[in-house]
C-alpha cells in the first residue's frame, strides 16, 4: 500500500512540471503536439527509471560508505550522460523501431532537470534502506514519469486549443502558454491532501 | 552573441542584464526561476549562487577551449560545470544552512541550469577568457535581476513580505539587524506563492518584458526550442523532427 501512495503522489500531488516546476523547458518547447509531447515523455519514463536503477546502487554500496556524499551531484550527472549515450547507442544497434520512436528524444533528456531532480529527490526523501529503498525509488521515478507524461499531454491539449485563439498581442506566445500552465497547475492544487485521504 | 563581429567588451557586461536577459528574453532556466521566486531572499540566494557558478565555469571552459575535443565538449563542460556546482553546495551548507534548506534539490540542479552549459556552448567555448568572464558576470546578473523581480511580486503578494529572512545572507557580513519587513498586506493571496502563481507570474512578467521590447522595436521572446538548447548540436542532423521545425517545414511544404 505505502507504494501505492508513493506512486500517486508522485504522479498527482507532487507532480514534477506542475507542482516541482522539473522539466519546464521540454514542457514548454516539446508540448505544441500530442505525438511528439508522448514520445518524449515515454523518453523521459524510460531514462527515469534507468538511472535511479543505476544510481540507486553507486550511492548506496559507493558513496554512502565511503562518506562521499558531497561527490553525488557530479558522479549522478556523469552516470546519467553516459548511461543516456550508451542506451541511445544501443537502441540504435539492436532496436531500431525503439530507437527511431524515443532516440531522438534522448539526448535532450541528459541535461534535463527533471532526471537529475528524480534521483535526488530520492535521496532527499530516504529511500536509501536496502532492497525497500530501491523499490521506493522506482516506484517513485515511474510514477514521477507519468506524472510528466500526465502533464504533457493535457498540456498539449490545452495548446492546440490555445493556437486558435484570439489574445492580445503582447501575451502571445510565451505568456499565454505560460498563463495556461498556471491554469493546469492550479487544477492539479486540487489533489493536495488526496493521498493523505486515502491512505491516512 | 554568436556572430563574429568585435563587440566592446562592456557590451559583454551589459548585453546580459537587459538586451539579452536570459530570463526573460532568451527563456533559459525556467525551472529555477519559477522554484525559487518565492521569496527575494531565496531569489538571491539563488541568483549569487548561480552566478558564482556561471562566471567560474565561463572562464575554466574559455580557458579551456582549445584542449577539449570538439566531439566531447558537452560532457567536459558538464564535468566543469558540477565540479563548481560542488564546490557552491559545499559552501552554501557551510556558510548559509537556512538557504541550503530552503533552495533544497534546486541547489545541485544548477548543474543542469540551462543558462550555464548554454553559455557554455553558446559563449564561452568560443571567445577569449576576458570576454567570458564578463558575459558570466552580466548573464548572472539578469538572471538575478530577473528572479528578484518575479519574487518581489510574488512575495509581497503572496506572503505580505518583503526580503523575509534575509538575515540569512547578510549575516555573512556580520549584520543580522535587518530581518525584512513584515505584514504589509493584511491578507495576502497565497495562491501566489504556489505553483499556478509562480507560471502566472512568469506569464505576466514575461508579457512585460515583451512589450518593453516591442517599444524599442525589439523582437518578442520566443521559446527558442532547439536554438537554445545546449544539446542542439549532438542532436542537429535530427533537428527536423523538433516540434517547432516540424511546424516551419510543413508550412513551407
Amino acid at each position: 500500500m505505502k507504494m501505492f501512495a508513493i506512486l500517486l503522489t508522485a504522479i498527482l500531488t507532487e507532480n514534477f512540471i506542475l507542482s516541482k516546476f522539473l522539466g519546464i523547458c521540454p514542457f514548454l518547447g516539446v508540448s505544441k503536439k500530442l505525438n511528439t509531447a508522448v514520445g518524449m515523455s515515454v523518453a523521459v519514463i524510460f531514462v527515469m527509471a534507468l538511472s535511479t536503477a543505476v544510481t540507486y546502487p553507486i550511492n548506496v554500496c559507493i558513496l554512502v560508505p565511503k562518506n562521499l556524499e558531497y561527490l553525488q551531484t557530479i558522479v549522478f550527472i556523469l552516470v546519467i550522460a553516459a548511461l543516456v549515450q550508451l542506451v541511445e547507442i544501443i537502441l540504435k544497434k539492436f532496436i531500431p523501431a525503439l530507437y527511431q520512436a524515443l532516440g531522438i528524444y534522448l539526448p535532450l533528456i541528459t541535461t534535463n532537470c527533471a532526471v537529475l531532480g528524480v534521483v535526488l529527490l530520492n535521496i532527499d526523501n530516504g529511500y536509501t534502506n536496502g532492497m525497500t529503498g530501491f523499490a521506493q525509488s522506482m516506484v517513485n521515478a515511474v510514477g514521477a514519469g507519468i506524472g510528466f507524461l500526465v502533464a504533457m499531454v493535457m498540456f498539449a491539449g490545452v495548446r492546440e486549443r490555445l493556437e486558435s485563439c484570439d489574445i492580445p498581442k503582447n501575451l502571445k506566445g510565451l505568456p499565454s502558454t505560460l498563463i495556461a500552465a498556471a491554469l493546469v497547475s492550479l487544477s492539479f492544487q486540487g489533489f493536495t491532501g488526496v493521498v493523505e485521504g486515502i491512505f491516512g | 552573441m554568436a556572430e563574429k563581429r568585435k563587440t566592446p567588451l562592456t557590451k559583454e557586461l551589459t548585453k546580459g542584464i537587459i538586451a539579452e536577459n536570459p530570463v526573460l528574453r532568451l527563456v533559459l532556466g525556467t525551472c529555477p526561476t519559477l522554484a525559487t521566486s518565492v521569496s527575494v531572499t531565496n531569489a538571491i540566494g539563488m541568483g549569487i549562487a548561480a552566478t558564482l557558478v556561471l562566471v567560474c565555469s565561463n572562464v575554466v571552459i574559455s580557458a579551456l577551449r582549445k584542449v577539449i575535443p570538439s566531439k566531447v565538449r558537452i560532457p567536459a563542460y558538464i564535468v566543469v560545470i558540477a565540479s563548481f556546482v560542488t564546490i557552491v553546495q559545499m559552501l552554501v551548507k557551510a556558510f548559509v544552512p537556512a538557504l541550503d534548506e530552503a533552495l533544497g534539490v534546486y541547489l545541485p540542479l544548477i548543474v543542469v541550469n540551462c543558462i550555464i552549459l548554454g553559455r557554455a556552448e553558446a559563449f564561452a567555448g568560443k571567445n577569449s577568457v576576458a570576454a567570458s568572464f564578463l558575459d558570466g558576470v552580466g548573464m548572472g546578473i539578469g538572471f538575478t535581476v530577473a528572479l528578484v523581480v518575479m519574487a518581489t511580486i510574488r512575495e509581497v503578494l503572496g506572503s505580505g513580505t518583503f526580503l523575509d529572512g534575509i538575515d540569512s545572507l547578510t549575516a555573512l557580513f556580520g549584520y543580522t539587524g535587518f530581518t525584512g519587513f513584515k505584514n504589509i498586506l493584511s491578507q495576502p493571496m497565497a495562491i501566489l506563492t504556489l505553483a499556478p502563481g509562480g507560471f502566472f507570474v512568469f506569464g505576466v512578467v514575461m508579457a512585460l518584458a515583451n512589450m518593453l521590447a516591442e517599444r524599442k522595436g525589439k523582437p518578442k521572446a520566443e521559446h527558442t526550442g532547439c536554438a537554445g538548447c545546449p544539446m542542439a548540436h549532438s542532436c542537429g542532423l535530427r533537428a527536423s523532427d523538433c516540434s517547432e521545425n516540424k511546424e516551419k517545414e510543413e508550412k513551407a511544404v
